[in-house]
């Protein structure tokens, strides 16, 4: 606990943004989901978005790797300004790994398969090599002894912990996390925490749409709270939960902190 | 605690007589209440008096090797009629001396298929394989070369015929169909307002229509002196048909796959090509292999369509034997053996079709 509070000062400093959003909006339809988004994320930085149910915080983080496409404003990923420019949104999505609330493994392919298919398609890594990764993230995520199994012989938690490995086999430089446990029954969701603790100990960029305020306490530098598509309140955990400043975010923490 | 086991053992009670082996079967089957069992007895009477009788035409009454007078004077089956026509019912018109050449092309086309069945040997080898036979094939059916006499298109016929029709009509319809169904669901206008009118122009037609077009129609908008061959006419008429078909079947199995399996896919940065090749398509062709099969499966039984514009396929040979007056009035028979043909290469792929199922099982 002590070291990852010097970490957590230590990486704050490193000023270096890797991820820009200003001035961002989005509509669906005339539903306007996202309002004047301002967000910059910095190297080795890890944020916690929490926040009602519709209030935009899962289409913010896909905005980031263009899974959502953004109306105005400016999203820059890695120095590159997400536009319509396909080769541009590829390129960006090879270096930002995604995990969703429903896994999304492949099904029709083995574990090992599924973590090799975007080295080798993407990458261009030689197969053996790309296996060999796989292999290696697989061991870190605790599950390397299922890699000839598929997907649908495996338990929601270590599905995740898979589809958690198959994002670190492109060596992303940010991983966005969509609530990751939140499909998961009770007793898997420390597993998938655990890995993420891991991972954010190794200064992984993180941002993490997340109701488990337990790893935003001890994990997260910022803990950002959406409602009605606005980022209403940004602060350090230790403020965001003992003095949070609006009443908005006093709500939402009374309702889901017993 | 052993002793308990071994009392237990001792009580095993056996369900009763009458709920188990053969008379359980039938009391649960065949006389389930007094509507069944009636049912049972009707049909175990049609039984009675239809299949003694065929059995008795087919196999105990009839001739198998016989010239048509002497089959006129018997009651039974003239299965000789096959024998003493097999070489034209097979092969039509083709030169009688040269049948030995598309007899070793359908050998070779056959041994292809039978070797492609199993996916191990789906490689790079066996693409060069199919390319190397198709030219054997070719060469074989059309001679010209290496000493071959030439052969006229126009005398092909009989079951390479419809093997040659039938076998390229579906591999190339197959893609054609994927890529209409991509076209379809695409997000470019063009190419979906295109693909839909397609889809729906043909889907729209008879195939015996589009034939006709194939070679009345379509004759007359080519400049003077061209040409195109009439088995080449009608093979493309059979891909454009089938191909709308199987873009529908395709579709379906496209929507089958749910949104995160895109987003996973664009999410380690796929693209489009990659996405649909490596993700999508292997997924949604595995769901819609039964109703591909269907599909494939009638289209085969429509290429006999073709006998409309003229071209002898193996239906259509077996009709112009029967038109022979030493053997006429043995329809039944000559109509069975096609039956048999057809049913034959229809089962072996609605068996492998089972079969692809089971090893791409994964179970998800």
């Amino acid at each position: 606990m002590v070291t990852q509070k010097s970490e957590k000062t230590e990486s704050s400093k490193a000023n270096d943004a890797i991820i820009e959003i200003v001035e961002m909006h989005k509509w669906y339809g005339d539903f306007h989901v996202l309002q004047d988004i301002n967000l910059t994320v910095n190297k080795q930085e890890r944020i916690v978005i929490c926040g009602p149910s519709g209030s935009g915080k899962s289409t913010l983080i896909r905005c980031i790797n263009r899974l959502e496409e953004h109306q105005r404003g400016k999203i820059v990923v890695d120095g590159i300004e997400l536009t319509n420019d396909l080769k541009n949104i590829e390129k960006i999505r090879a270096e930002v790994g995604m995990v969703f609330q429903h896994f999304n493994l492949f099904p029709h392919l083995t574990i090992v398969d599924n973590l090799a298919l975007g080295p080798i398609w993407v990458r261009k890594v030689p197969k053996k090599e790309a296996e060999e990764t796989a292999m290696y993230y697989l061991e870190k995520v605790h599950i390397a002894e299922q890699a000839k199994k598929f997907p649908g012989q495996l338990s929601g938690g270590q599905q995740q912990r898979v589809a958690i490995a198959r994002s670190l086999c492109m060596s992303p430089k940010v991983m966005l996390f969509d609530e990751p446990t939140s499909a998961l029954d009770p007793e898997m969701i420390k597993e998938v925490l655990d890995v993420m603790i891991d991972l954010a100990g190794e200064g992984m960029t993180m941002i993490v749409v997340s109701h488990e305020m337990g790893f935003a306490k001890s994990v997260a530098h910022r803990v950002l709270f959406m409602d009605y598509g606005q980022i209403v309140e940004s602060n350090t955990p230790e403020e965001f939960f003992e003095n949070p400043q609006h009443d908005r975010t006093k709500l939402f923490l009374s309702q889901i902190l017993h | 605690m052993e002793k308990a086991n071994q009392i237990k053992k001792s009580e095993v009670i056996k369900p009763p007589v009458t709920h188990v082996g053969v008379i359980g079967w039938m009391r649960a089957n065949l006389f389930n209440g007094w509507f069944n069992s009636l049912l049972t007895i009707i049909t175990l009477y049609f039984l009675w008096i239809s299949v003694p009788p065929l059995i008795r035409w087919a196999f105990i009454d009839s001739l198998w090797i016989s010239t048509g007078a002497e089959c006129l004077q018997n009651d039974g089956a003239c299965w000789s009629i096959i024998p003493a026509n097999i070489r034209f019912i097979t092969f039509g018109f083709y030169p009688y001396d040269q049948q030995w050449r598309p007899l070793v092309a359908m050998a070779l086309l056959i041994g292809l298929l039978f070797y492609s069945r199993n996916r191990d040997h789906w490689k790079k080898s066996l693409a060069y394989a199919w390319i190397l036979g198709l030219f054997v094939m070719g060469l074989l059916m059309k001679g010209g070369l290496f000493g071959l006499i030439p052969v006229e298109t126009a005398q092909w016929g009989g079951l390479p015929l419809t093997l040659l029709l039938s076998v390229f009509g579906l591999t190339a319809a197959y893609p054609l169909g994927i890529v209409l169904a991509l076209g379809r669901r695409s997000k470019m206008p063009a190419v979906k307002t295109l693909s839909i009118m397609y889809i729906e122009l043909i889907r729209g037609v008879p195939l015996i229509s589009l034939l006709f077009m194939s070679s009345v129609v379509f004759p007359l908008f080519l400049p003077q002196g061209v040409t195109i061959n009439n088995i080449i006419r009608a093979q493309v008429a059979i891909i454009l048909f089938t191909a709308a078909y199987i873009a529908e079947v395709v579709r379906g199995g496209l929507q089958a796959i749910p949104r995160g399996q895109y987003e996973a896919a664009d999410s380690i940065g796929l693209s489009y090509y990659l996405t649909m090749r490596l993700v999508i398509l292997p997924q949604a062709l595995k769901i819609v292999i039964p109703p591909s099969v269907q599909q494939l499966i009638s289209a085969f039984k429509d290429t006999s369509l073709v006998v409309i514009i003229a071209l002898f396929d193996v239906l259509r040979t077996t009709q112009t034997v029967l038109s022979d007056p030493k053997w006429m009035g043995f329809s039944a028979e000559a109509y069975i053996f096609v039956a048999l043909i057809y049913f034959l290469c229809c089962f072996f792929m609605s068996n492998y079709s089972r079969r692809l199922e089971r090893e791409l099982e994964t179970g998800l």
